[in-house]
């Protein structure tokens, strides 16, 4: 079958965590939107968030940034960045800690970059403000910054409007501004799902070499998982608000052992092998409001049976590094269903 | 296997042009040539894919395959008519035979009817059946695309994504076509509900005897659906042939450039291959070959002279490059450069 390269990254000891989540949970109106969400971040490590529409994919990462709306109640355990708990931090704090040593991208850059201000102003503000350098610097910084990301002739699209730029420059000019001031953690919500085939690449292709060059440790974010295979060192898949299973990156796509993983895997068409006929999970996902009871996958799992219903799955190991949360682990075997 | 069926889909030289701007401000007008002179044939029981980049025409050609969309010029021939010869009358009884799905399940649908409604509408519009026999058709498509005779009586907006997918293809079910165009009818939905439709739209064409034109920009979806495939780049066809010739044997150096970039879930973690520079504008296409600003391959030659789409091998593929491979491989765009051609 196919080969995946063990892991490079993600030491089992090692230094200390870029970024430590346990438990967190987000409640918004009363609705449970996500529910115990866990994750570390290594040094250079770059771990795939994958789910559908919906899963609380973007809730856990605007709730790590603490960039949710103010009716949002947060929990966790746990939530470190470098070693700071961010649980403690002022909202004064939060603001020099985004930008600077974490900075976050997303899917339609029109909403993260400011259309009334130069791109090369948005970068120069950045810098100016987490490095207290002077205008000349900053500009130079920011010239460089366009010109790192693949902007041609940055000196002069320093200058740019946003909506001067093609879609797939504009990401570029956002990553720039992301990563300015060269962020340990970065979060990168869809950053290529809106953009052609080529375009996002490209924007993959700059992606790893920045990741490479700076060490990141990065959260990618993507429904995608040819993305996310190409891409990730270590991947999580949500369901529902959960996270239902993570475990390496090779391991989740030659080795999956939740019945949803393996189901979403499976139905999936792909541009090298043939598929005479596709599996498709039935029915849709519950609405967040009202979730099954017991296992939230339960309604559409080919493998249920009465106990699922009954109690909520925790997330188990059940491999080296590798955890699912199912009850029924042990009875599906890997050649069977999806 | 017998011969194979006369085409029931005919295009020739198919052309559009869109001129936007310009006027009485602001000078001569800006022509986008959307569709450049694009030729195909699609047999019955066929499904011809037709993959591309955003803006590269696939909208437009399917549109101008049923009129809906006058062509600038060209002809469509559907079993044998040709459809520009046809006044308003003849063309309207035509399309019974031929339907369109799009992407947006949102915008097709009138959000004051009801999904029965909906449904019966074009027999209503065509004067087709009774009250009764229209009841009785409905309670036959909403069986076809998996709803509940129940939903007939529902709104539109109280549908899932892909349940309003479900009512589309009903709708364009309703009158018994023959051929449908696709124009990404699974994109816009999740992956999980994009393979209910997918399976859906493969079992009705073995039950209904359908054939498919269809368009998506996902190579994934695209290999698994269709028999052949066109390949297109700015407005033009640069490569042609079936599913297996195009994904595992591509000849036009763009055609393996976009399979390169298209990310993998089989290779493990692994360098993306970008093709390096922008799409040109549509409005001001590179001469020569359209590609050649970006071809890893581009020669002087391709610089002034536009390379016809010409046979490659003899087995019906086609590819519009002056240096076609035999095999350009998806993964190694420079492996084969083939005899010089043009
Ligand atoms: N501000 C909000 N108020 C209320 N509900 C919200 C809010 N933001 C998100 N939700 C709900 O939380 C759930 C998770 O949303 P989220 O945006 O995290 O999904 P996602 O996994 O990022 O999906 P997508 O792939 O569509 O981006 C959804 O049910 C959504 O409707
Ligand atoms: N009504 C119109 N007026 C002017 N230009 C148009 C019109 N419709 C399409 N175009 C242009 O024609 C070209 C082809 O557009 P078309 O929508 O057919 O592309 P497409 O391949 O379907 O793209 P996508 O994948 O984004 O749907 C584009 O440059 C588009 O801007
Ligand atoms: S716990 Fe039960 S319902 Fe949930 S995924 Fe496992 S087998 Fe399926
Ligand atoms: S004609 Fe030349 S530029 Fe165009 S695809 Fe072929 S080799 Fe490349
Ligand atoms: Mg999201
Ligand atoms: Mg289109």
């Amino acid at each position: 079958m196919t080969q995946h390269p063990p892991s490079l990254a993600s030491p089992v000891a090692g230094p200390a965590p870029l970024l430590e989540v346990a438990d967190l949970s987000v409640r918004i109106g009363g609705v449970p939107i996500i529910d115990k969400v866990s994750m570390t971040l290594r040094e250079g490590e770059v771990v795939g968030l994958v789910g559908e529409s919906g899963s609380g994919k973007s809730v856990s990462s605007l709730a790590i940034m603490r960039l949710l709306p103010k009716e949002a109640e947060i929990t966790a355990s746990r939530l470190r960045l470098l070693g700071e708990d961010l649980l403690q931090a002022s909202e004064r704090r939060y603001e020099q800690l985004r930008g600077s040593a974490i900075a976050m991208i997303f899917q339609e850059p029109m909403t993260a970059l400011n259309p009334v201000l130069t791109v090369g102003e948005q970068i120069i503000e950045t810098v100016i403000r987490h490095e207290g350098v002077g205008r000349r610097v900053a500009r130079a910084r920011a010239i460089d910054a366009l010109g790192r990301v693949g902007i041609p002739a940055a000196a002069q699209r320093v200058d740019d409007y946003p909506h001067q730029m093609s879609g797939g420059m504009r990401q570029r000019a956002m990553i720039a501004v992301a990563l300015a001031c060269q962020p340990r953690v970065l979060i990168a919500d869809e950053p290529t799902t809106a953009l052609d085939v080529t375009i996002q690449a490209q924007i993959l292709e700059l992606l790893q070499d920045l990741q490479e060059e700076y060490r990141m440790g990065t959260v990618m974010i993507t429904h995608d998982l040819g993305v996310v295979s190409s891409f990730a060192d270590r991947v999580m898949i949500m369901y529902s608000g959960r996270v239902i299973e993570e475990a390496p990156a090779g391991a989740v796509f030659d080795a999956p052992r939740h019945p949803y993983t393996r189901g979403l895997l499976a139905s999936i068409p792909s541009s090298e092998v043939d598929t005479d006929r596709l599996y498709a999970i039935p029915g849709t996902v519950p609405p967040a409001f009202d979730p099954p009871p017991g296992c939230r996958f339960e309604p559409r799992c080919a493998h249920a049976a009465a106990g699922c219903r009954l109690a909520q799955p925790a997330l188990l190991a059940c491999g080296p590094d590798h955890r699912a949360a199912c009850l029924r682990l042990d009875e599906i075997t890997p050649a069977g269903a999806p | 296997m017998q011969d194979p069926l006369p085409p029931l889909l005919r295009v020739q030289d198919l052309h559009k042009e869109f001129s936007s701007g310009g006027g009485w401000l602001g000078g001569a007008p800006r022509v986008v040539r959307a569709v450049d002179r694009v030729s195909f044939e699609v047999r019955a029981g066929e499904t011809l894919g037709v993959v591309g980049e955003s803006g590269c025409g696939k909208t437009t050609l399917g549109r101008m395959v049923l009129r809906l969309l006058e062509a600038t010029s060209g002809k469509v021939e559907f079993d044998g008519t040709d459809l520009g010869g046809l006044d308003a009358a003849r063309m309207r009884a035509m399309r019974r035979n031929m339907q369109i799905i799009f992407q947006d399940p949102f915008g097709a649908l009138n959000p004051r009817m009801t999904v029965g409604e909906l449904i019966v509408e074009p027999l209503v519009i065509h004067g087709v059946g009774t009250p009764a026999s229209r009841q009785a058709r409905l309670d036959e498509l909403l069986g076809l695309v998996g709803l509940a005779p129940y939903h007939a009586a529902r709104f539109a907006h109280e549908f899932s994504g892909g349940q309003r997918q479900r009512i589309c293809i009903a709708r364009a079910l309703a009158l018994n076509p023959r051929f449908i165009v696709c124009d990404e009818a699974a994109s816009a939905l999740d992956v999980s509900i994009q393979a209910q439709i997918l399976n859906l739209l493969q079992d009705l064409k073995q039950s209904l005897g359908l054939t498919y034109l269809f368009i998506s920009h996902d190579l994934g979806v695209i290999r698994h659906i269709s028999d052949r495939v066109m390949v297109m780049y700015l407005g033009q066809v640069v490569e042609m042939g079936s599913k297996h010739q195009i994904f595992d044997a591509p000849s036009h150096p763009y055609t393996a450039a976009l399979l390169r970039a298209s990310p993998s879930r089989n290779r493990g973690k692994t360098r993306f291959a970008a093709i390096k520079g922008d799409l040109p504008s549509p409005a001001n296409p590179p001469p020569g070959c359209r590609f050649h600003t970006r071809c890893p391959l581009a020669q002087p030659v391709c610089r002034t002279t536009p390379p016809p789409l010409m046979p490659v091998g003899a087995s019906g593929q086609s590819a519009a490059c002056h240096f076609p491979g035999s095999d350009r491989g998806p993964l190694d765009p420079g492996k084969t450069v083939g005899a010089m051609g043009g």
